[in-house]
């Protein structure tokens, strides 16, 4: 078949890529769109289990879906961040057990994708998180106490968006995805060259947005990389009861983009992959849907039970899979990482977990006043008297504890 | 791409470059002058172009919105004058439809997108409840969702099932979102006006029964009374019209309604009874104080809808005046609304809409004895 797949809406045909990346695959390799839309046979992973670099034909790379591999300082960074998100995960479920928050949704054992999802995207760029992101808005920049802000209770959310390219983190299962469509949309109207990553789970990708935000960001052929991090569970639901497709990547050829999988606890390879996405999508090549292979470590969150639904030696299984550790060997096998280094990253991830263990044990004034004032930019008299009534309620409290004390 | 399309420079402004104010509309010129007859419809249309003029940061796209117009033709001309970057249709999705809008209002744009029609913006509930309404109150105020959901509603055209529903109550019961619903040619056109200026997201509910009427006015001065009000900060956000003055009984109602309320008060006013007509406006936020000013006068109110009367914006507004004019109130509030049924097929929702009759039978319920 000749590569016929335009993708564009018909609005935007003018605007037509030159040197889209599906063309330019076709002309270099003679593969169909197709092929160029289907994700590799395998998927992509660089260093296994262990920490040894695979060697470059095991790599799942085909033609037009080659992969370099990262830079030394890149992985470094990666490293450094690995090490702060798994310490940053394990405070954070202390907390919780401490009374201290009231929920954390860990991603330990998934903090490769976390933090390859923060470090593939330049600062113009944003991103949508979920209620599992936390570690990837942080490596993003966000203040580590802000960010939980959301789980300690005492707001919804605890950044400014704007300011840091990060949506709020999401809970309705997909609904951000179209967010990030429209942030991706009003920023190539105005000719800017903004990507999107916009994320979920596995589970997920049976919600209707899931389609509704794939579908249009193909159509309107906007830079949208749509980074499913599949840890096999939706709480307890299991992903064969999602989905029995050949991969969740294979759903990208049923709206006309390309897709991907990859090695999701090998932050190399999800690097690797997603720095080559960020760079079609800046180009113009259109959306694009990553599928990171991993595996929830923990329970979906502290009030849930997984022995309920699976195995312990399946865990066990994946353990052995370690993003952290094989990063560790790899690095240092290669030289690039000693004692010293190790040491010092130790300390900056045990410099965030003070912070953490600080800010949140710290108890934050509320002002109830705050509960009318961010409904709406412009307030309602109904609000006013509302608030008017709350006031009052607490100033007669206040004034009969006086009183109390007073006696 | 068009360079002309910039961030809204009064929401989420920090994105981006300053807004680009353009020229006066072309569309003013061809206008003739002084008071015409126009139809809501026209007046929608002309108010989306205006606003389009006036700010690049203001997009339209929904379903069928581009070349044919929308079904009821009130984005005819708007692909055609502002290109089809700013005037588009989408794939058919209407959860994706209002979360894209979502995604843009953060990135700086001020959408106005049309639902087809009442019934079919159902499968967009989830993203209007959980984030529509709540993107604002979420982040602390650091994000503002300047963004208008257009929906034709109500019944009274004889539409098969789907495309009659009446569904403000929905929304009104939403905390975070502003409901208006225009009744009048010349509303249509100011409150679309100020519902694309506001920096809250607006529900904004057309009668499509009315879509079709005339009224005598004139869009030009129209257009400068709005640029007027806007350059000073004013809007009329919140407040009721009195329609009709009177001095017996007060007969409170919105969109669709308020035209029969009118011809009630007519066919009153011939048995020699005054009655006060109120058009609420914007539900939300509702003007508790033109309504109570009014039954305070009067001592009697009916309030009419076509929505399902139990648990609706009808109920609420019977509430409301009960708590605020009890002392003043000579007969318990009644209530004229649709029947607690799915809306009815076609040849039979001449039984279920309020109606002149009912109306009066309610009115003649009022104790007028005592
Ligand atoms: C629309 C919606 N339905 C249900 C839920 C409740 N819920 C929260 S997380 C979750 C599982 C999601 O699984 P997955 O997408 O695989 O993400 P994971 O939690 O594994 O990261 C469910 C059902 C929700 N948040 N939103
Ligand atoms: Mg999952």
């Amino acid at each position: 078949m000749t590569i016929s797949a335009n993708h564009t809406a018909p609005d935007q045909t003018s605007k037509a890529p030159t040197g889209d990346a599906l063309t330019e695959a076709a002309k270099k390799f003679g593969i169909t769109a197709e092929d160029y839309m289907l994700p590799a046979r395998h998927q992509i992973e660089m260093v296994d289990p262990d920490g040894r670099l695979k060697p470059e034909g095991e790599q799942g790379t085909e033609p037009g879906h080659e992969y370099p591999l990262p830079g030394d300082e890149e992985l470094l960074a990666a490293y450094e961040q690995l090490v702060v998100g798994r310490r940053v995960n394990d405070q954070n479920s202390a907390l919780v057990r401490q009374g201290r928050m009231a929920v954390y949704p860990s991603s330990h054992g998934q903090e490769a994708c976390q933090v390859a999802a923060a470090l593939c995207l330049s600062d113009g760029d944003w991103m949508f998180p979920t209620y599992r992101d936390a570690v990837a808005v942080m490596t993003r920049g966000v203040d580590p106490v802000q960010v939980m802000t959301i789980f300690r209770g005492d707001w919804h959310g605890g950044f400014d968006p704007l300011k840091h390219k990060v949506g709020i983190q999401c809970t309705p299962l997909t609904t951000q995805l179209l967010h990030a469509v429209g942030v991706a949309h009003a920023a190539k109207l105005r000719g800017e060259d903004t990507v999107v990553l916009a994320m979920c789970g596995d589970g997920a990708t049976s919600e209707g947005d899931f389609h509704e935000a794939l579908n249009f960001a193909a159509v309107f052929h906007l830079p949208v990389i749509f980074f499913v991090q599949n840890n096999k569970y939706a709480i307890s639901v299991p992903l064969a009861h999602q989905s029995v497709a050949p991969s969740l990547a294979h759903k990208a050829v049923g709206y006309g983009m390309a897709g991907e999988r990859v090695d999701g606890n090998d932050v190399v390879a999800l690097l690797a992959v997603l720095d080559r996405a960020v760079k079609l999508a800046r180009e113009g090549s259109g959306p694009l849907l990553v599928e990171a292979n991993t595996y929830r470590m923990q329970a979906h969150t502290n009030a849930d039970d997984d022995t309920r639904y699976r195995e312990n030696s399946e865990v066990a299984e994946w353990r052995a899979k370690d993003p952290v550790n094989r990063m560790r060997t790899y690095l240092t096998d290669r030289g690039l990482l000693d004692d010293d280094g190790e040491a010092r990253i130790r300390e900056k991830a045990e410099a965030v977990a003070t912070q953490l263990r600080d800010g949140l044990s710290e108890d934050v004034p509320v002002d109830p006043q705050e509960l009318f004032r961010h409904v709406f930019a412009k307030t309602t008299p109904q609000l006013k008297e509302q608030s008017a009534l709350l006031a009052d309620e607490l100033a007669r409290d206040a004034a009969s504890s006086t009183e109390e004390a007073g006696k | 791409m068009s360079p002309t399309i910039t961030t809204s420079s009064e929401a989420n402004g920090n994105v981006s470059a300053a807004t680009a104010r353009a020229a006066a509309s072309a569309a003013a010129s061809a206008e003739a002058a002084g008071p015409q007859p126009v139809t809501l419809a026209k007046a929608l249309n002309t108010a989306l172009a205006d606003a389009m003029h006036a700010d690049s940061s203001v997009l339209v796209f929904g379903e069928d919105v581009g070349t044919l117009g929308g079904v009821f033709r009130i984005t005819d001309g708007l692909t055609a004058t502002f290109g089809e970057q700013r005037c588009f249709d989408t794939p058919l999705a209407e959860s994706g439809i209002v979360g894209m809008a979502v995604g843009m209002a953060i990135n700086g744009m001020r959408p106005v997108i049309e639902m087809q029609f009442d019934a079919f913006a159902y499968p967009a509930f989830e993203q209007i409840i959980s984030h529509v309404a709540k993107m604002h109150n979420r982040t602390k105020g650091a994000v503002k969702l300047p963004l208008v959901i257009r929906v034709p509603y109500g019944g009274g055209i004889g539409g098969v099932e789907h495309h009659c529903d009446s569904s403000e109550s929905y929304y009104a019961h939403t905390a975070g979102l502003k409901v208006f619903t225009p009744a009048t040619v010349a509303d249509g056109y100011r409150m679309l006006r100020e519902a694309i200026d506001s920096d809250d997201p607006v529900v904004f509910m057309e009668p499509k029964k009315l879509y079709w009427s005339k009224d005598l006015v004139d869009l030009g001065e129209l257009r400068s009374a709005h640029s007027a009000a806007a350059a000073a900060g004013r809007s009329s956000e919140g407040r009721a019209a009195v329609a009709r003055p009177g001095t017996d009984a007060t007969l409170i109602a919105y969109g669709p309604s308020v035209p029969t309320a009118l011809a009630a008060a007519e066919a009153a006013a011939l048995e020699g009874r005054s009655l006060e007509v109120i058009d609420v406006r914007t539900i939300v936020p509702f003007d508790d104080a033109t309504v109570c000013e009014s039954v305070r006068k009067t001592g009697r109110a009916v309030v009419i809808a076509e929505a399902h009367g139990f648990a609706s914006v009808s109920s609420e507004i019977v509430a409301r005046v009960q708590e605020r004019c009890f002392h003043y109130l000579a007969a318990p509030i009644r209530r004229v609304t649709g029947f607690d049924i799915p809306y009815p097929a076609p040849k039979l929702e001449k039984y279920y809409l309020p109606g002149v009759d009912r109306i009066l039978d309610a009115v003649d319920d009022l104790q007028w004895e005592n």
